[in-house]
């Protein structure tokens, strides 16, 4: 088990070095100087020259990219060029506001899934099931945006029940800083819920056909026992899809950031797109990319832990 | 996240390797056909999607005015104003006009970006199942690498950094098609090189070309072409969602991405209108998904009863 995680450790480091290349190549693949791109038309080549200079887009490309890995290692990724503010502050906090989202839209949206996609599997072909497996379709086809600005229609324009701009006062109190939460959970939650609750159906569905299923009723056990044994055999293809789609939730909440209005990373990288603040900007997307890629490592891990024949 | 959907989607398009076959029998594709009859869910949804090509394509046949041209006077008026069926927007653009068009947009950046995937990615796949050794070794973990990526993060980042425009929106997405379009060909390819028949084939003397032309490609496109079918779906959502964002297509230019932008800004003074062309965008994505799944299971032998 130990040397399972520690080589599926070591593989993670390439996989991590090539994250960082491309984050950084991203930069590039435009041609001509972030800086020249900033600067108004009419400043002088001095201080064209002196901003190359104070951010280090002077050097050659092979020495930007080796000292901007080498301090990010070190969690210094420089200062916004846009506010001159240092880059890991904001996005400490605003990871922090995506990580609540997160967390609550995963709680959510896993639970139901779950127990959506057992109950659709366990009546299997009859009205639940049916029922169950047209709101999954409708769940993975929705588009996550227009949903949010669905919700935010009939829960905060045409009745006020819920707000529906930003995460609300630090004076206000606890439960009033809660609604803000609402609305933006419920639109996360919606695609692990249909994604999760397809896949627990489907795995569910090929357990209850196997041999050992049969010989453990046959054996007189009663029907919580018999779930029990299913559980445990549908865990770990359910936890690497829940582990996977935690990570879309913290790096792919961009757009229902937008609609909300939410202080996240997605807004940050949002701003840094249009201020073209390159430093937020790589360091965002590396932030996140490797939080994802820690993520799956951990999940392998997981299943290896629970499943030894995973081991491989 | 509907990208999230791309690797469920990877999984369901493959087969067992005990499903390959060294071509399709003859008649197959007449029984696919007859199992598509029978399946009325499968044959709406592609009426619905044929309905709305024809509405995009035919737009200038079905529109009651010019997508470009506004009034002051007629800004954001409800649905079912006279001469408006479906209201107008904020510049006084009529808003079905504006749908019917908008809808070439969405689409074209929707499919295009699968299409480039699907040659490109195929061929990925093809080359480093086929090859294998250090070919298929860098083809797989340089995709790797891409895979790290939260789908929707790296299309955002690629077209933020080319900066907006249709053209990048396409190629960003394309991008972020190839790597599951990779595993996927690998996959199936992987499992057809090692084949009896493929073998024995190998063994009389038939080139490497032949063999991938008549068995590798016979058992590779069927997974591919359905696998893409259901990343149209995921495309159309995230293509819209570029543009939604700013990133993809520019004003004044119809698109339903951009179009649910701009309304959102109007959701206090004409809610409903607001709402309308992401309505578009989600049955158009459901209709895509939906006729995925009927092919899937028509042309599935083994549920063929």
């Amino acid at each position: 088990m130990l040397v399972f995680a520690i080589r599926r450790l070591l593989q993670a480091i390439p996989i991590l070095l090539g994250v960082s290349l491309v984050v950084f190549g991203l930069v590039h693949i435009v041609p001509g100087n972030p800086i020249d791109m900033l600067m108004p038309p009419e400043a002088s080549p001095e201080v064209i020259a002196q901003m190359k200079a104070a951010f280090g887009f002077d050097k050659p490309l092979y020495v930007q990219y080796l000292l901007w890995l080498l301090r990010a290692l070190h969690g210094d990724f420089g200062v916004s060029v846009f506010n001159a503010s240092p880059v890991w502050g904001q996005l400490i906090t605003a990871l922090g506001n995506t990580f609540i989202l997160a967390v609550f839209a995963a709680m959510l949206g896993f639970s139901m899934g779950i127990l959506c996609g057992m109950i659709a599997a366990l009546y299997h072909g009859r009205w639940p099931d049916k029922l169950f497996s047209a709101i999954a379709t409708t769940g993975v086809s929705l588009p996550h945006y227009w949903c949010a600005i669905v919700l935010v229609l009939a829960f905060a324009v045409l009745n006020d029940y819920l707000p529906a701009q930003g995460m609300g006062d630090d004076s206000l109190p606890l439960y009033d800083r809660l609604q803000y939460l609402v609305l933006p959970v419920v639109t996360l939650s919606l695609i692990p819920m249909g994604v999760l609750g397809r896949l627990v159906r489907a795995t569910v569905l090929e357990i209850i056909g196997q041999d050992f299923v049969g010989a453990l009723a046959a054996k007189g056990l009663t029907r919580w026992p018999v779930i029990r044994h299913i559980c445990k055999n549908a865990a770990p293809p359910v936890l690497a899809l829940m582990g996977l789609q935690f990570g879309y939730l913290l790096g792919g909440s961009i757009l229902v950031e937008t609609v909300f209005n939410w202080p996240g990373s997605g807004n940050l990288l949002n701003l840094a797109i249009f201020r073209r603040d390159i430093p937020v900007l790589q360091a965002t997307i590396l932030v996140l990319a490797t939080f994802f890629v820690v993520l799956n490592l951990l999940v392998d891990i997981a299943q290896a832990a629970i499943d030894p024949r995973m081991r491989r | 996240m509907s990208h999230a959907t791309m690797d469920e989607f990877a999984t369901r398009a493959l087969p067992d390797a005990a499903e390959l076959t060294a071509a399709p029998a003859p008649g197959y594709w007449k029984s696919v056909g007859q199992r598509l009859s029978r399946d009325p869910v499968t044959i709406f949804v592609t009426l619905v999607l044929l309905c709305i090509l024809f509405i995009t394509l035919g737009a200038p046949l079905v529109a009651t005015s010019d997508p470009y041209t506004g009034s002051v006077l007629m800004r954001l008026k409800p649905i079912g104003t006279p001469g408006h069926w479906l209201g107008t927007d904020e510049t006084g653009r009529d808003l079905w006009t504006r749908l019917c068009y908008g809808g070439r947009l969405s689409l074209l950046a929707a499919v295009l970006p699968v299409s480039i995937s699907l040659v490109v990615g195929g061929f990925l796949g093809i080359v480093a199942g086929y090859t294998g050794g250090i070919v298929g070794t860098l083809i797989m973990r340089t995709m790797d690498v891409f895979y790290a990526f939260p789908s929707i993060l790296l299309a955002i980042a690629i077209c933020g950094m080319l900066g907006n425009g249709l053209t990048n929106s396409i190629l960003a997405l394309a991008v972020v098609f190839i790597p599951p379009m990779v595993r996927v060909s690998e996959t199936v390819t992987t499992q057809a090189r090692h084949l009896d028949f493929v073998e024995a084939a190998r063994a009389s003397g038939t080139t490497t070309m032949q063999i991938i032309r008549y068995h590798v490609l016979a058992n590779v496109l069927g997974p591919i072409m359905v696998y893409a079918t259901s990343l149209i779906s995921v495309s159309i959502i995230l293509s819209a969602g570029l543009s939604f964002l700013g990133l993809g297509v520019t004003p004044p230019q119809a698109e339903w991405g951009l179009m649910l932008n701009s309304l959102r800004q109007a959701i206090y003074v004409q809610p409903y209108v607001a709402a309308l062309p992401g309505l578009m965008i989600f049955i158009t994505s459901m209709c895509f998904n939906l006729m995925s799944d009927g092919f899937r299971s028509a042309m599935d032998v083994r549920l063929s009863k």
